[in-house]
């Protein structure tokens, strides 16, 4: 392509935002419209990306490389490979949609679109960037217009959800930049992760630091920092505050993307760079994983509060993606060299990112539809609404059974393929987090039973079905959802060359060798 | 052959999708539709059935694989296996199927979300010839979930009556757990061979990849599935609450066929099972067998008895895939699927009736369910009764019915497996208990429903004989429980060879160093037991049908002072041994009441206190640190304390500028002198 794609990807939004800056105050409709017309431009965009991608070639394509700060040796530059790809169109498919979800807010929609359409640029930066020091700007980017998104057009407890996330996203920030400092004085005083890819696990094993060496150390740091966005267990707390709080779309965004960057830079930095520190936790992240699915699953049975509920499934869903990618051991000669199962739990992995993207992206959003009709999330405080309102129990029973994973939709090929991966090597937690298989099914079908079936509250009776508008934005992630279950190849194809070179730079690890 | 696999397959499919979108637009809201699709599948399945019936090989087998995903090394395969079982259990399930269509058209036709009832039936189908036309275990856990959910959506079709709500969540919560042992199964079996396809599977075990042990384990874990869907002891507790669901749904999923998917796939599994896994199979069989026969006795809902013999019936088949006469058991799943499937709907026809009586009466209250609220029914529907009659006579193991053979066939089959290891005797008394019980709660209910006074005058002047589109299903499904349908060519009514016995051929253990008999062996055994195992069940079935007889025919004893005498285990029998409430009180709601805790902790405990303490602890240490330190001490006393020194040594100094020539002539003398001082030394 001649045109650098990557950077417009990325441009694009800002471009709007500074449109909807420019604009005066009272011309709401148009501000919508710029911000539909611009996420539109940018999820046009990623599928000419998605299309023009070449699954077999290893490595990064579509590279944009300038100088930026030479004196420190920064670089502005971008790529793209299997593991960004999806999420760049997981980021450009939710933004675009949840510009329509945001379709009613009447606070100040001016700062709302810019600073959503601000946020999109510093995810789809997060995603795209190669230079660590780039990468660590947009990360901090993408955490300003979302504390502000939470704190102004949030829920009642909306301040303190705000800063919350903010404090517990900035405290994971430092730890991150102690360890990107640490990579770029002990790795050549380099920021190019291409580079640091090839240098880092050699140079990190030199070092240590008053008895701890500098591979566990660096892992940990950079580790915790992705751990709290993930959220991984301890760290999950601000998960469900900050859900609960921030308003429709902005949860969307929340559970669909931002969760991703957590393992998405597990995936993207501490795997490839310090493979040795991956091999030495990859048993405790499976473990994490295990906590993840069975407290996040109990904590969601457990919930009144739909939003809330949701909000635990995530933290549940999530400990599948972290299950899949401790099977990455499984590919070192310790383990029989299965490179088979470090594939199936690879890619289940990011599968599972993919998909639990646009699912609980439709669970968010069905929440939001009856929220905005009757104005509370009480899970004992509706009844029978399946006969009031069809359609809506339709959907919902879709993407309800996409979350609990039943077979021919998205969520079950993930979730079996990260089980199948990590078992060969984490037999017993394995087999212990199955149950998270049944925690799933009990908390959505207990919650979908009490609100749609049975007889109808009579307080509802005249409540309004969903409408079209609504129908139209969840139309795109339920074929997505049904499609991706029945034929998952078109994105394991993208994503499986980039998974076998993770694959390959963590088995090289000398902890694997027999 | 593939092809036609494949269309029997999509049909059904491509019929739910045109049904749950447009559906009630079609001209008669769709019945159609799905009508003509299961028929087409029908009309293949009885293609395929005839032309296995002139190849008459049974070692017949076509299959075809498909790459699904490749992952770089490992090619995900699965695919499509055609051979005699498939084809006798695509015959069944499409023939019950269209049969339970058509009644269902007249059972449901005042239900105001008719065509999505058969958009859920297409769905059920789709799914159920998926888990019979799979050759691999993650194919059939995908299609085995799948018959669950349309088991859930169709047990819940009714979901404004709470009951119904709570039975269907319930179906689907306990299948959960019978699929999360199949799952593991899967995955023990996968990460070791690294295919899913029973083909890798059969080799992989034969060459001896497995130590016992593991195999013990793996193949219970892929058993446990069969337990959840099959209703065995102890998931049985879903399939009773599953009869709130409409009758026709019942008959077709939770008697005939979905049921029978987990003996289809012990069947289909057989050859893997070791020794002792094969024991606890037969034990739970058994045991299902004996004590859902004991609780159908003293039920008096007519579906709940229908229920609990079917739980009884399917604990049979288990029993008999256990003892190694595998064959026997899947013969009896096919005789059962039919006259099981013909109870049922009989079932629903008196329900039907007495629905409409009370209908008509404007009585809302009473239970048309209860057999207690009949009596007499026999001359107001003679077709319902005569068919009933018929396939309750081949459940009760009578001679001249397919019941009676392959019954007397898994009974038999039950004797050689004891009179080989004697210790097991407990195996075949369990098997002749069932038996006994069997034919007196199915005669009771005869009895009950169709003989007597009738309970209310008013209600049974208005029982009428159901409509065409009931009776014809019944017909058939109760004339097909005669014997020559399954013997073909063997005219005797008491030998169970034929073209079943011919074509469904019993394969040998693979288990390496498997001592046990050999197929060959067991059939030789099954035969010499034949004899004895077929004086018992007839005594034992004359037995049951007699007492029945004695308590609610002739009225000799009075069933009161039975029950009165036998109150301990009358209340065992007729609160179902109490299982669901042990289960609610000790694994279901305390592992609640957990979650609750945990969710507390984790909300008001752990990020309140804990995380939020970070907080409060950087606030106070802020507050001390700018406060108390950098205020208070840094700035007041150390910065400030600057300038009170500086304050007071110029308050001090400010004395030696006295403004007189002489004292800084002294002080400069005094300065000179100590610098040179400094210098000298």
């Amino acid at each position: 392509m001649d045109f650098n794609i990557l950077s417009w990807l990325i441009w694009t939004p800002v471009l709007g935002a500074i449109l909807i800056v420019i604009l005066p105050k009272n011309r709401m409709d148009l501000i919508k419209w710029i911000a539909v017309f611009f996420t539109g431009i940018q999820l046009l965009l990623s599928i000419l990306l998605w299309f023009n991608f070449d699954n077999n070639i290893q490595g990064f394509q579509f590279m944009e490389k300038s100088p930026w700060i030479p004196a420190f040796n920064i670089t502005y530059m971008l790529g793209v490979d299997g593991l960004s790809l999806p999420m760049v169109g997981l980021t450009a498919l939710l933004s675009f949609l949840c510009v329509f979800v945001s379709w009613n807010i009447d606070k100040a929609p001016k700062g709302y679109f810019s600073l959503f359409l601000l946020l999109d640029a510093g995810m789809m930066g997060v995603f795209l960037s190669l230079d660590f020091f780039l990468f660590y700007i947009f990360w901090e980017v993408m955490l300003l217009p979302m504390y502000f998104l939470i704190g102004i057009w949030g829920g009642p407890n909306r301040e303190y959800a705000a800063i919350k996330f903010f404090l517990y996203t900035l405290f994971g920030s430092v730890l991150m930049l102690i360890a990107v400092l640490a990579l770029y004085f002990s790795s050549g005083r380099t920021f190019d992760m291409i580079e640091l890819m090839s240098t880092a696990p050699t140079a990190l094993s030199q070092i240590s630091w008053w008895g701890f060496s500098g591979v566990k150390v660096v892992w940990l740091l950079l580790f915790i920092g992705f751990a709290i966005k993930v959220p991984i267990f301890p760290f999950h707390t601000w998960l469900p505050l900050a859900h609960v709080e921030a308003p429709t779309a902005i949860s969307v965004i929340l559970a669909g993307v931002l969760l991703k960057m957590g393992t998405y830079g597990i995936l993207r930095i501490n795997f490839p760079m310090i493979p040795d520190g991956t091999v030495w936790f990859a048993g405790i992240l499976a473990f994490l994983a295990l906590i993840n699915i069975i407290w996040g699953g109990m904590c969601a049975l457990a919930q009144t509060d739909l939003k809330k509920m949701v909000a635990y499934s995530s933290i549940n869903h999530m400990g599948y993606v972290m299950l899949g990618m401790s099977a990455v051991v499984a590919a070192g000669s310790k383990y029989g060299s299965n490179i088979a199962a470090a594939e199936l739990g690879m890619n289940g992995a990011v599968l599972q990112m993919f998909n639990h993207g646009t699912i609980t992206a439709m669970l968010f959003i069905l929440v939001g539809v009856v929220y905005d009709r009757a104005h509370h999330r009480d899970i004992n405080g509706f009844g029978g609404l399946a006969s009031k309102t069809p359609i809506y129990a339709a959907i919902v029973a879709l993407a309800w059974f996409a979350g609990l994973g039943l077979p021919g939709l998205s969520g079950f090929i993930s979730e079996a393929m990260t089980f199948l991966g990590a078992f060969p090597v984490y037999r017993n937690i394995v087999i212990l987090s199955t149950i998270g298989i049944l925690l799933n099914a009990a908390y959505f079908l207990t919650s979908y039973q009490k609100i749609f079936l049975g007889k109808l509250n009579e307080k509802y009776k005249d409540l309004p079905e969903i409408n079209r508008r609504e129908i139209l934005i969840l139309v795109p992630l339920a074929i997505l959802v049904i499609f991706l279950g029945i034929y998952p190849t078109p994105l394991i194809d993208i994503m499986k060359t980039t998974m076998s070179e993770i694959i390959f730079r963590v088995e090289a690890s000398e902890l694997l060798v027999k | 052959m593939i092809n036609y696999g494949i269309a029997i397959l999509l049909l059904p499919l491509l019929s739910f999708i045109i049904m749950i979108f447009v559906g009630k637009k079609l001209p008669n809201r769709g019945d159609w539709l799905s009508i003509g699709s299961v028929a087409i599948t029908f009309c293949l399945s009885l293609s395929l059935f005839i032309m296995m019936l002139f190849k008459y090989d049974p070692y017949f087998k076509v299959e075809k694989i498909f790459t699904w995903f490749n992952l770089g090394t490992l090619d995900l395969k699965i695919g499509i296996l055609i051979d005699n079982i498939t084809i006798i259990m695509l015959l069944v399930v499409s023939l019950v199927s269209t049969l339970v269509h058509i009644y269902s058209t007249s059972y449901m036709k005042e239900d105001s979300r008719y065509s999505r009832y058969f958009a859920f039936l297409s769905l059920f189908t789709f799914s159920m010839n998926g888990i019979i036309l799979s050759n691999n275990l993650l194919g059939i856990y995908i299609f085995w979930e799948l018959v669950g959910l349309s088991s859930y959506l169709l047990i819940g079709f009714w979901f404004e009556k709470e009951s119904a709500a709570n039975a269907s969540k319930k179906a689907f919560l306990v299948n959960r757990v019978g699929d999360i042992g199949m799952f593991i199964g899967i995955m023990l079996f996968f990460s070791s061979i690294g295919s899913f396809l029973f083909k890798d599977l059969y080799l992989g075990v034969s060459q001896g990849m497995f130590s016992v042990d593991t195999l013990t384990i793996a193949g219970l874990c892929l058993f446990a599935g069969a337990v959840g869907k099959s209703a065995q002891f102890p998931l049985h507790i879903w399939l009773p609450d599953a009869m709130e669901g409409p009758t026709p749904v019942s008959a077709l999923i939770h008697a005939a066929t979905m049921v029978a998917a987990g003996v289809y796939l012990a069947f289909r599994l057989f050859p893997i099972f070791t020794p002792q896994a094969l024991t606890i199979i037969a034990y739970v069989g058994a045991i299902t067998a004996v004590f859902a026969a004991i609780i159908a006795i003293t039920q008096n809902d007519i579906k709940k008895v229908l229920a609990y013999s079917t739980v009884s019936q399917l604990g049979y088949m288990i029993l008999a895939v256990g003892v190694g006469a595998y064959t026997y058991g899947f013969f009896h799943l096919v005789t059962h699927a039919a006259f099981k499937a013909g109870l049922f709907l009989c079932s629903g026809s008196v329900i039907h009736a007495m629905h409409h009586a009370y209908h008509k009466l404007d009585d809302h209250k009473s239970d048309a369910q209860d057999m207690r609220n009949m009596g007499g029914l026999k001359d107001k529907m003679p077709v319902t009764f005569y068919s009933m009659l018929f396939c309750t006579i081949a459940l009760s193991g009578i001679p001249f019915t397919s019941g009676f053979l392959s019954k007397d066939a898994v009974l038999a089959g039950t004797l050689a497996f004891s009179s080989q290891y004697p210790n097991h005797f407990l195996l075949s008394l369990f098997g002749f208990s069932a038996a006994l019980f069997t034919a007196f709660y199915m005669f009771r209910l005869i009895f009950l429903t169709f003989y007597g006074k009738p309970n209310s005058k008013k209600v049974f002047d208005n029982i009428h004989e159901s409509p065409i589109q009931m009776t014809t299903p019944l017909i058939i499904l109760s004339s097909l429980s005669f014997f020559l349908f399954f013997t073909f060519p063997n005219f005797n009514p008491l030998s169970y060879d034929g073209w079943f016995m011919t074509l469904v051929k019993s394969k040998d253990s693979l288990v390496p160093g498997y001592l046990n008999p050999t197929a060959y062996q067991i059939k030789e055994e099954i035969g010499q037991a034949h004899n004895l195992a077929l004086f018992l069940s007839l005594s034992v079935a004359a037995l049951g049908i007699g007492f029945a007889f004695l308590i609610y025919y002739s009225k000799l004893i009075s069933p009161d002072s039975i029950y009165r005498r036998l109150k301990v285990l009358h209340n065992l029998s007729f609160n179902k041994f109490f299982i669901d409430e042990i289960l609610k009180k000790y694994l279901i709601d305390p592992f609640l009441k957990i979650s609750k805790y945990i969710a507390i902790f984790d909300w008001d405990v752990y990020d309140k206190y804990f995380i939020n303490g970070f907080g409060r602890i950087t606030e106070n240490f802020s507050k001390t640190v700018g406060n108390l330190w950098d205020y208070k001490f840094l700035d007041q006393k150390i910065i400030d304390g600057f300038g009170r020194i500086t304050k007071f040594s110029g308050s001090k100094l400010r004395l030696i500028q006295s403004g007189k020539i002489q004292n800084y002539l002294i002080l400069v003398l005094v300065g000179i002198i100590i610098l040179y001082v400094f210098q000298a030394i």
